[in-house]
């Protein structure tokens, strides 16, 4: 038999909880598009009472169910992980729901706007297919020759270290939407996928790296890297994007990987 | 409840750029008000020629990158520093120069790299920027042909010099 829950209160549980708690006045400005309601998108302020230990996915939380409604993010896990909520938060790209609100200057009002690049769909969510095209687009996925083993695929902790940096990529658009090449020219594969390329190429026990390396020699392929860091500094996982792009290029021309 | 904003002049944020009037063709009429990238990445987009110029290009940025550095700072400083500055330049002191043929042959590679690795550089630029095919096609003509001439110019007078002009 079950007993619902009770909770317990007492005076010094709730001041234990809410001791050191201090809620701020933050004023969030956001970038809101509609195109049902008008064709240019406007500067929207809202205030909110928050613990600056908050996170900004929290402030937005707490916009749509207590203030409007119609506010409109991608957001799922909440932790980090799945890759939904990059935006760019003051300026940068940053995950939502990995930003707390004491990092990004609550004093002021926190700006929030949809990545760069590619098309907005509404308020804060752009259309990502572009960006998943380039991602198809370089095969992520391991291909082998021969026959199957019998049993696992084995690889030394060496060959694994080789690539481990590039495993962390959790498909957020942080970096591809921060590249400027990829704001003037959309055609090109951008840094995530260059990265996720870069998982498999560097794998001792994939034999597609040829392939891979021939599809990112093109126009619009890794030679239109400027290296400007701007992915490494977006990247929520701390990939070394720009390096990652960098060993790519020198793969291609040493044709050693 | 819903927050009541108005679209005022403050707050309206003109877009970067014209919509196409076409949008994404989701049959949606407010659909012609979103801005599409004038190039994305889609299915159909082609796939291009095989070759390697673009990774010869950088090659060739990087390599002639590291020569032009010693040969336009040797260049600076004789013109420049060693033996009383510019104020010695004139056309006896160039005539004097091109009559070695190694400062001829230092002249005519700093002149060949230099150019094309500038014009490399404006042709990655043109690349990024110019947003249609035709503006991008006229652009790199035009350098093409600035850069053509340059070289064959230059190229030309350091070959036929005649000090006894």
């Amino acid at each position: 038999m079950s007993t619902p829950t009770v909770e317990k209160h007492s005076a010094a549980l709730d001041a234990a909880e809410l001791g050191g708690v201090k809620l701020i006045t933050v004023t969030v400005r956001i970038r809101r598009f509609n195109p049902e309601e008008h064709p240019d998108p406007v500067w929207v302020d809202y205030q909110l009472e928050m613990d600056p230990k908050e996170r900004v996915l929290d402030a937005l939380n707490k916009i749509k169910w207590e203030q409007d409604g119609t506010l409109t993010y991608r957001r799922s896990c909440a932790h980090g992980i799945c890759g939904s909520d990059a935006m760019r938060i003051n300026g940068r790209n940053r995950l939502a729901c990995k930003t707390l609100l004491k990092d990004v200057n609550p004093e002021k009002p926190i700006t929030i706007e949809a990545i760069k690049g590619l098309t907005v769909l509404k308020d804060l969510i752009v259309d990502m297919d572009p960006f998943f095209q380039a991602y198809k687009d370089v095969m992520p996925f391991l291909i082998t020759k021969g026959n199957e083993p019998t049993r696992e695929r084995l690889q030394t902790a060496e060959d694994r270290e080789r690539f481990d940096d590039t495993t962390k990529c959790i498909l957020c658009a942080a970096c591809t939407s921060s590249c400027p090449v990829f704001w003037n020219d959309g055609q090109y594969f951008g840094p995530a996928a260059i990265v996720n390329a870069h998982r498999f190429i560097f794998d001792s026990r994939d034999e597609g790296a040829e392939q891979r390396l021939e599809i990112l020699n093109d126009r619009e392929g890794v030679w239109r890297c400027r290296t400007t860091f701007n992915c490494s500094e977006a990247c929520p996982r701390g990939i070394e994007v720009t390096k990652a792009i960098q060993e790519v290029k020198r793969a291609l021309v040493t044709r050693r990987f | 409840m819903q927050t009541d904003y108005t679209y005022t002049d403050d707050v309206v944020v003109a877009s970067a750029q014209a919509h196409t009037g076409q949008g994404l063709g989701t049959g949606n009429p407010a659909d012609a008000f979103v801005v599409e990238p004038p190039r994305t990445r889609t299915k159909k987009t082609p796939r291009r020629t095989r070759t390697n110029f673009e990774m010869l290009a950088w090659l060739f940025m990087r390599l002639s990158g590291v020569v032009l550095v010693v040969l336009i700072l040797g260049h600076l400083l004789i013109m420049l520093v060693l033996d009383g500055g510019v104020s010695k330049i004139g056309f006896a002191f160039v005539a004097g120069r091109w009559a070695s043929p190694f400062w001829q042959g230092w002249d005519l590679l700093m002149l060949w790299l230099a150019m094309l690795h500038g014009s490399n550089g404006m042709r990655t630029v043109i690349n990024d920027y110019a947003e249609k095919d035709s503006t991008r096609l006229w652009l790199k003509t035009l350098m093409g042909a600035a850069t053509v001439f340059t070289v064959l110019l230059g190229t030309l007078v350091i070959f036929t010099f005649d000090p006894n002009i």
